[in-house]
């Protein structure tokens, strides 16, 4: 089994490379000279992970296994959804926005973990009650299969293909980077692994990848904090003095006088430009905090765990190790300022990070443990690519075999071996997807995308969920239009804003002035619900009202409750 | 969605009418929904502050470097670990009891 599966991914590594070194690259960021430590490193990393999708192999024989993993520990749990959520984008992009702008990077850092307390309160404990493979699941419990697990997946594949193609074109900017591969090759290697990943191991593999590598990035992260903070004696006010200090000097030399130059190295103390208009930053913050009680490949980590109280305990975990490693960031980000502002092997005369605009942890990782470190998270960061790409894929794979296949087109008779094959099936065919997508937008500004995939997540999936857990009255129609109506005015409110409206069709002023569009569409969301459920008077909608109080015992007591696996 | 089980009707609504679940159920969702007001006016204070007085959160706290943006933006970053440590201490422990207690009992 292990031959079988390694060999395959060995020769794509083995074509990767043997090209890699010798292409010229084209586009922003320049390829640097093929990393061997870095390489190797990853290596290891990849074999391991490959040893243990072997492993999961082996035992994974039914649709459970295959979505559920058969069941970890909350803590285990915890791990893995950190490891699905701190993404390289967060690592490296927040440490390099810290780097610039000192402590804006972390606004950005706060609004991805509030999120995660939201998730805990209201819908963790009832959803895992209820479900058993998909959120879909849940937000269809009490209604008519059709119409809602048919919004549940066209949400899903929504919100998923926007994080994958951020993740994707990331990926390969950053490996071409770190690794010297090109573009392309950089982008089937990480569809490539993915694919392996979740076609043998399923749930499992995908838990343990991300397990692996969340303990890989919170120990990588810590051993270079502790390199920054013996660095300025163990003194966070040492740091924050030399950091301004650096700023200063940096602004003197580009001649301002003294005290201008004094007033901007103490503005990374300080909140700068990151938030300009109050309503955009409120709405962005909404779209961060609700978005995340509807990401599908989160909500689906729900149910790889025993019961209710395993899911709270999941979250409390997710939560201490994410806001762990925003901490860390942000100790990165200082240190990076103090430590590499004027060498010139890490930046270029004017100030600027050589290499592209994210490396700020890559040189500081090369100024404390040199090219071993430097490789090692590279290697990290390679693996936190795959790590998410496996969650996601998972979770889009999911949405087509178990809730189309099985529950629309089966009527939920579907033969067990037939579900598992089509979502085989759909994870090839997700794979390709992401490859092709990745290339198509490989020139693309897909920074708004990962935001986007939030919004989308909070106004559609979050209050479908929400009302069809907490409110008698919501019905078929209701939860289906209602949420249908949500996630398409935060994509049409997208589209006519700045980002897209104004810097991709060219037009001189945006129809929508905000940055994000959560705080309207949110509310549209719920208050569509709310009006299409009052206004239902169909024959179905008495059904789904009645319902309720069945449903409600279920989500509160756990009776009846699915196990992660049938063994 | 199938159950695994056939659901038996009676006991569930010997459960649903017990008044033992219907105040777990109430001291529960009144503690769920008060936290989650606690996170949401907590998060939007602090965006607002950002958005709204920048001098503020750039002041220095003790004369020295650390300023009071740092400090609240460590402060969120802790508080929401322990907002959900709160929220699982009392569900998994005092209501878990409750509820464990309850379906022991109607049987």
């Amino acid at each position: 089994m292990m031959a079988r599966i390694a060999k395959p991914a060995a020769l794509l590594l083995l074509l990767a490379w043997a090209t890699g070194a010798d292409a010229a690259i084209s586009g922003a960021v320049v390829a640097r000279s093929t990393n061997w430590t870095a390489i190797l490193m990853f290596l290891g990393f990849v074999g391991i992970t490959l040893w243990v999708t072997a492993a999961a192999a082996r035992r994974t024989r039914t649709v459970s296994d295959f979505y559920t993993g058969g069941g970890i520990t909350g803590f285990q749990n915890g791990l893995a959804m950190a490891g699905d959520y701190c993404s390289a984008a967060s690592f490296l992009g927040i440490t390099s926005q810290i780097f610039n702008d000192g402590f804006d990077g972390l606004i950005y850092a706060i609004g991805f973990l509030v999120g995660w307390p939201i998730v805990l309160f209201l819908v963790a404990e009832k959803l895992r009650n209820l479900g058993r493979f998909t959120f879909a699941d849940v937000a269809s419990y009490r209604f008519l299969q059709g119409p809602v697990r048919s919004f549940s997946a066209v949400s899903t594949l929504l919100v998923v293909s926007f994080y994958l193609i951020a993740q994707m074109v990331g990926a390969g900017q950053l490996i071409q980077l770190l690794f010297g591969l090109p573009y392309l090759y950089a982008i089937i290697v990480v569809g490539g692994l993915m694919m392996v990943y979740v076609l043998f191991g399923g749930m499992r593999a995908t838990s343990w990848v991300q397990i692996i590598k969340a303990v890989m990035l919170l120990c990588g992260a810590s051993f270079l904090v502790f390199g920054v903070m013996s660095h300025v004696g163990f003194s966070f006010e040492t740091l924050f003095a030399r950091a301004v200090a650096v700023k200063t000097r940096l602004a003197l030399e580009t001649g301002l006088s003294p005290a201008d130059a004094a007033a901007k190295g103490r503005a990374i103390m300080g909140p700068g430009g990151f938030i300009k208009d109050p309503i955009s930053a409120l709405s962005f913050g909404f779209a961060l905090m609700l978005g995340t009680a509807g990401l599908p490949h989160i909500l689906m980590r729900f149910f790889t765990v025993p019961d209710a109280r395993e899911a709270r305990k999941s979250i409390l975990w997710a939560t201490v190790w994410i806001g762990y490693f925003y901490a860390l960031t942000f100790i990165l980000g200082f240190g990076a300022i103090v430590l590499i502002s004027f060498n010139p092997a890490y930046v270029d005369g004017a100030g600027a990070l050589l290499g592209g605009n994210n490396m700020a942890v890559m040189h500081l990782a090369h100024a404390i443990g040199g090219n071993l470190f430097l490789g090692f998270i590279s290697a990290v960061a390679f693996a936190t690519i795959l790590a998410v790409v496996a969650g996601l894929t998972l979770s889009a794979a999911s949405a087509i075999s178990h809730d189309i296949y099985a529950s629309v087109i089966r009527k939920g008779d579907a033969e067990p071996a037939k579900e598992l094959r089509v979502s085989r099936i759909t994870t090839v065919l997700l794979g390709i997807a992401a490859i092709i997508l990745g290339v198509v937008f490989q020139k693309q500004n897909v920074a708004f995308m990962v935001s986007l995939a939030f919004a989308l997540a909070a106004s559609g999936n979050f209050p479908v969920l929400v009302m069809s857990l907490l409110w008698k009255g919501c019905t078929t129609k209701g939860a289906a239009w209602g949420g249908a109506i949500g996630l398409l005015s935060a994509f049409g409110l997208t589209v006519v804003s700045p980002v897209i409206w104004v810097a991709v069709f060219g037009f001189e002023h945006a129809i929508f002035p905000y940055s994000s569009p959560a705080l309207f569409s949110v509310p549209a969301g719920f208050l569509a619900i709310w009006l299409i459920s009052i206004l239902d008077r169909s024959p179905r909608a008495a059904i789904d009202r009645a319902a309720y109080p069945a449903q409600r015992l279920r989500s509160e007591t756990g009776i009846d409750v699915h196990g992660p696996a049938a063994h | 969605m199938a159950t695994p089980s056939t659901p038996d009707l009676a006991r569930e609504a010997r459960l649903a009418s017990d008044p033992r679940y219907i105040a777990l159920v109430r001291d529960r969702q009144r503690f769920s929904w008060t936290l989650t007001a606690i996170a949401v006016i907590v998060y939007t204070s602090f965006i607002s502050l950002i958005a709204f007085d920048k001098p503020l959160m750039a002041q220095p706290i003790a004369g020295g470097t650390t300023s009071i943006a740092v400090v609240l933006g460590a402060a969120m970053l802790a508080g929401t670990v322990a907002i959900c440590a709160v929220y699982v201490w009392r569900a998994n422990g005092s209501y878990d009891a409750r509820l464990a207690a309850l379906l022991e009992s109607v049987a």
